[in-house]
């Protein structure tokens, strides 16, 4: 963003102007690209599809001007998909012979690698949290290390044995700072954080691609199911951490703060958490033809501008927490790890709003689609189903903190825990409805 | 909501006008409404909306019922205290866009060029010098320059003894205060209109009436109709293929009421496509609008995601159901003259009167037809889908009203290669189906053998005739075997084969332990059974001969098997009677949704409305900046100050290159990026 003035001007250059020799080639990409698939495919696309992509190939443009890291991001995931709708050919039994599909990029491939990434981005980025500072004891680390080992071993004994069933899929998340801990002291850099900056790129890369190539997948096992893969519970789970996780790595690039990592990866790796069982307990992963009711093109927008509400949510809420526990320690011990090592109140009270603001536009943005939807599909843009009515809740418990820190500066601590309790709201709303309420989503049930 | 000025009143008296707004427009207000329609909202999705009273009643129970219909919980988005928290909201909101938007209209225009270098100087983003060494107009002009370059307005203003420049840009996000705070008015105005507010006006003054009978339109009176002139309702119709209707029934609380259309909609057809593996893949059904206004009959066909609009309202394709299919039926009583079916032609839905063997009234209702039944089925571990063909159900009740349900397929399915007709039966709609086994003959499709071994064991002239010839052959066998002893035998068997045929094996141990000392139960037991099964090996053979049969082949001994696990079942089966379909006429109805809304534009206006508010809200910050300069000996006294109402960390950032900028300063080391995280 910055440019280099030793020399003063007045002169500050328009947009276009500032943009790098980088940013134009990733155009002229993006353009050729566009203008090479409405070539080749074109004659099979109908208006919605042509104009779904045009739009599409704007905004990924923009994206890629906007946030630089995304151009090599982009790249890296239309290298892997290709690769795997290539390898596939016209047979999904390639999948078994295939080295590239069976152990990289197919759809279930690649999510397990993003699962595997995320778990280890998590553990180094907590890691980075205890790396060992001169003059300083490393006890802290170890003692934290023992405590959530011991707690980690003792709750996935308990769901093994079968004491507590499914507590074995919860406990590898106290492993993972138990782990970090553990390692962490090794490294007196940031080492670790970038190490697991760079594991969450290719997670998020990896999860990306495995979508992508799942979408082509839908239509091998019959060229009548193909659908998004956003259209069930396994497939939007893998949609929330790719969206999360690009979010945050945005934030920490805008912030360069790798501190914040620890604790947004954490929800994340719950996310992979419950899509471990999912897959593994349930396999929820298996492609299954689509209810008559989604299909239609209106997923396709509804449910990626969803998860971006979603990630922004849980974000908030995960910096939420860091802030209640660097306001603790500050009070506390203002010379411990808690007070030293969290990013600056500011850093993540800033952040918290702006992943709330962007929620809460995009979250926005989906209901309206949603509600364009139902009037499509149901009869009625508005029919008060559990869903549609805990959309609301979730919009206005989002509008009620924003109004409070717009209008009468509310900060800290309080909306700290405001913007935890918005998570739990959203959780409702996300599985919560579905497991508990039924109605008209029902569909995306367990 | 709430306004971002200060209030101008003076402190002191003031109208109760004043104080009114004052307390509408208050953010207090308006976060408390926010709170309350959250919680409201939740009520409405814990407790199940909709459904039938009678169900309420028995999930809650007299005190709780009348307790939650009273304050209208189990139509809560409907009711009179929620819609109340909605219009207290646009109220809110109103007041609040009233008071605010003056103030806000001034803050984007005004370039407050009356400044004071003290307030300048209390901002949190200023930059003092009390010595700079360019003169005031070359400092201006520069200033004016990088401001341009930014993209910032310019205004500029000569106080005599010193000199202000104001600058200012993205004004435009103060107008996402006032586009998302009028978005929500007009949503919740075309919502409104949308809404059943004139239904509801027009039972209050008691204008149209609830029905709630379950009767044909014809009969429903003139009260419970609404009128073609109604501008937004939400009604479903039912129709069966073949038929045509202009009417949708809109329901109302317990009930419903009648909505009329200016067309008449016909169905054609009605289809279910599925995919290879059986699950459907998608819901259409072909319509075509009767209409004075069109010069011919319009065809079109909707589906799922896909319906028509047509003057107004949209047709969507919601639900479908059995239109009353016709079966060709055999009914076989299942007893004497099972081997004498009597066709039987029925619709679903249709409901027949029968007169059982002992004279009392039977009742038959058919209740659902399905041509397919796509099912799961896991055989050594691997799960394949199956479809088990067509099937029926009907209920047959007794004079008390108590009831069997039945399911019958119409194909035999098979195990262990023998084939079986399938009819389950339940006393419970919640229950389970038990399934009655009918094996079919060993060649061709019918169940004749079975039918004729049935009518048989229960016609008492056929068994005592079989029983005579069985124990005079037996008897033959032996020497000495006197007429008495075997009279006693023949007796003996005509009663266990009796006792078996009415109520199988069950009832011939217990009359086993009532006849002899338990002592004995085994032993006689054995020879009771012993005496049963020649008997219905005899009448068997009998059966056998009648298809001139003469040898029995191991296929023929497992038939037995089969009849005689059948007719053991059989009381339990509960209807005196089977019934096997022979053939069928699928007449499907498909459930139409038909609205008219309308308010949908204007929601969706609002909603767009609503969007790009929040954007230049959120992302278009107010950011302005004021240069106070005063003429020094020196040089000049300078002000910068700047301030911005969002992102103020990004403003930070801005601020500090435009302050070199200004000042003319080259940039110290661009360490301080870190400094700020």
């Amino acid at each position: 963003m910055s440019v280099a003035q030793d020399t003063v001007s007045a002169e500050y250059p328009g947009y276009f102007r500032r943009l790098s020799p980088a940013d134009w080639l990733w155009a002229a990409g993006v353009v050729v690209a566009t203008i090479f698939v409405l070539a080749v495919y074109g004659s099979r696309m109908n208006i919605y599809q042509s104009g779904t992509l045009v739009v599409t190939a704007a905004s990924g443009l923009w994206l890629g001007w906007y946030w630089k890291s995304f151009k090599g991001y982009a790249l890296a995931v239309t290298g892997m998909s290709l690769v795997g709708v290539f390898s596939y050919g016209d047979t999904l039994a390639s999948a078994q012979t295939n080295f590239f599909l069976k152990y990289l990029v197919s759809g279930e491939a690649a999510v397990m690698w993003m699962c595997a990434l995320l778990y280890m981005s998590t553990t180094a980025y907590l890691a980075s949290l205890f790396r060992r500072e001169a003059g300083r004891g490393v006890m802290p680390a170890l003692v934290t290390a023992a405590v959530t080992g011991a707690v980690g071993m003792l709750g996935l004994w308990m769901g093994r044995s079968g004491l507590v069933p499914g507590l074995e899929w919860a406990s590898p998340l106290v492993l993972l700072v138990a782990v970090g801990a553990l390692l962490g002291p090794i490294a007196s850099t940031d080492f670790a954080a970038r190490v697991g900056s760079v594991l969450a790129w290719c997670a998020a890369a990896f999860g990306l691609a495995g979508l992508l190539v799942r979408w082509r997948e839908t239509y091998l096992h019959d060229p009548t199911w193909g659908y998004i893969p956003v259209s069930n519970l396994w497939e939007v789970f893998v949609l929330f951490c790719v969206i999360t996780v690009l979010m945050y790595l945005y934030y920490q690039g805008r912030t360069r703060n790798l501190g914040m990592g620890g604790f947004v990866m954490m929800v994340v790796s719950a996310a992979v958490a419950f899509l471990l069982w999912y897959t593994l307990d349930r396999e929820a992963h298996v492609v299954q033809p689509l209810v008559p009711a989604l299909q239609s093109w209106w997923m396709k927008v509804h449910v990626p501008t969803n998860f971006v509400g979603y990630g922004g949510f849980a974000i908030a809420a995960m910096l939420g927490v860091a802030y209640l526990m660097r306001a603790r320690g500050e009070r506390r011990r203002p010379d411990g790890l808690l007070a030293r090592r969290l990013p600056s109140r500011e850093v993540l009270d800033d952040v918290m709003y702006k992943s709330i603001a962007i929620g809460f536009a995009f979250f926005t943005i989906a209901t309206v689609l949603g509600a364009m939807w139902a009037a499509e599909a149901w009869g009625a843009y508005w029919s008060w189903d559990p869903k549609e009515t805990w959309a609301l809740i979730v919009w206005l418990n989002y509008a009620a903190w924003l109004h409070l820190r717009f209008t009468k500066g509310w900060r800290g601590v309080p909306m700290a825990w405001w913007a935890i309790l918005g998570l739990l709201i959203t959780t409702f709303a996300f599985v919560g409805v579905n497991m508990f309420l039924g109605g008209l989503h029902s569909y995306g049930s367990l | 909501m709430s306004s971002t000025s200060t209030d101008p009143t003076p402190p002191g008296r003031r109208s109760t006008f004043a104080i009114l707004m004052a307390f509408l427009g208050s953010m207090g207000l308006a976060i408390t409404l926010l709170v309350a329609l959250a919680v409201a909202s939740v009520v409405g999705t814990v407790l199940q909306q909709n459904q039938s009273y009678e169900a309420y009643l028995l999930d809650y129970g007299p005190f709780w019922h009348e307790l939650f219909r009273t304050l209208g919980i189990y139509h809560v988005y409907s009711a009179g205290w929620y819609l109340l928290i909605l219009v207290f909201l646009v109220i809110s909101t109103s007041v609040c866009v009233y008071r605010s938007t003056p103030a806000m209209i001034r803050d984007m225009r005004a370039f407050r060029l009356g400044v004071k270098d003290k307030s300048l100087r209390s901002f949190q983003h200023n930059v003092q010098r009390d010595a700079h060494p360019e003169a005031p107009a070359a400092l201006m002009s520069r200033a004016e320059a990088v401001f341009r370059a930014r993209g910032y307005r310019v205004r500029q203003a000569d106080h005599g003894d010193h000199r202000v420049l104001s600058a200012m840009r993205g004004s435009a996000g103060r107008l996402g205060y006032f586009f998302t705070h009028v978005a929500i008015v007009v949503i919740c105005i075309g919502g409104l209109v949308d809404g059943r507010l004139p239904l509801m006006l027009a039972e209050f003054t008691g204008r149209l009436e609830i029905e709630t009978r379950q009767v044909p339109v014809s009969e429903i009176p003139e009260q419970s109709r609404v009128s073609i002139s109604n501008p937004s309702f939400r009604g479903s119709v039912e129709i069966p293929e073949g038929q045509r209707v202009d009417v949708a029934f809109v329901t109302m609380r317990d009930g419903y009421v009648v909505q009329e259309l200016p067309f008449h909609i016909e169905v054609k057809a009605f289809r279910v496509e599925r995919h290879a593996t059986g699950q459907e893949r998608a819901f259409e059904t072909d319509l075509v609008i009767h209409d004075a206004l069109l010069d011919e009959p319009l065809a079109h066909t909707i589906s799922v995601n896909h319906p028509l609009v047509h003057r107004g309202y949209t047709i969507y394709q919601a639900s479908f159901r059995d239109g009353g299919s016709r079966l060709s039926l055999d009914m076989f009583p299942l007893g004497r003259g099972a081997d004498r079916p009597m066709p039987f032609d029925a619709r679903v839905f249709g409901t027949y009167s029968q007169t059982g063997e002992d004279g009392s009234r039977l009742r038959v209702e058919f209740t659902d037809f399905s041509d397919t039944n796509p099912t799961l089925i896991e055989e050594d571990g691997v799960r394949e889908r199956m479809d088990m063909g067509p099937s029926f159900e009907f209920v047959v009740r007794d004079s008390s009203g108590a009831g069997w349900f039945h399911r019958n397929f119409q194909q035999p399915i098979e195990r262990d290669g023998r084939r079986y007709l399938l009819s389950g039966v339940r006393q419970n709609p919640a229950e389970p189906f038990s399934f009655l086994y009918i094996p079919l003959d060993p060649q061709g499709d019918g169940v004749d053998r079975f039918m004729r071994f049935l009518a048989k064991l229960t016609d008492p002239a056929v068994v005592a005739e079989v029983v005579d010839e069985a124990t005079r052959t037996a008897a033959g066998q032996f020497e000495g075997v006197d007429e008495g002893l075997r009279a006693q035998v023949a007796e003996t068997m005509r009663g266990l084969l009796e006792t078996f045929a009415a109520g199988g094996y069950e009832e011939v141990i217990a009359q086993v332990q009532e006849q002899a000392p338990e002592g004995q139960w085994d032993r006689m037991a054995d020879i009771f059974l012993r005496i049963l099964n020649s008997g219905l090996d005899a009448i068997y053979l009998r059966v056998l001969a009648e298809e001139g049969i003469e040898v029995v082949s191991e296929e023929d001994e497992r038939f037995l098997e089969d009849a005689l696990r059948a007719i053991n079942a059989l009381p339990f089966y509960g209807s005196p009677f089977f019934l096997r379909l022979n053939d069928f006429e699928h007449i499907q109805a498909s459930g139409l949704m038909i609205t008219r809304a309308p308010g949908q534009a204007v929601v969706y206006a609002g909603s767009v409305m609503l969007i790009l508010g929040i954007f230049l809200l959120l992302y278009v910050s107010h950011r302005r900046c004021w240069l106070w300069v005063q003429p020094r000996p020196e040089g000049a006294g300078l002000v910068l100050a700047g301030t911005s109402n969002r992102n103020t960390m990004d403003f930070n950032r801005e601020f500090d290159e435009i302050s070199r900028a200004v000042l003319g300063e080259s940039r110290p080391a661009p360490a301080d990026q870190d400094a700020r995280a």
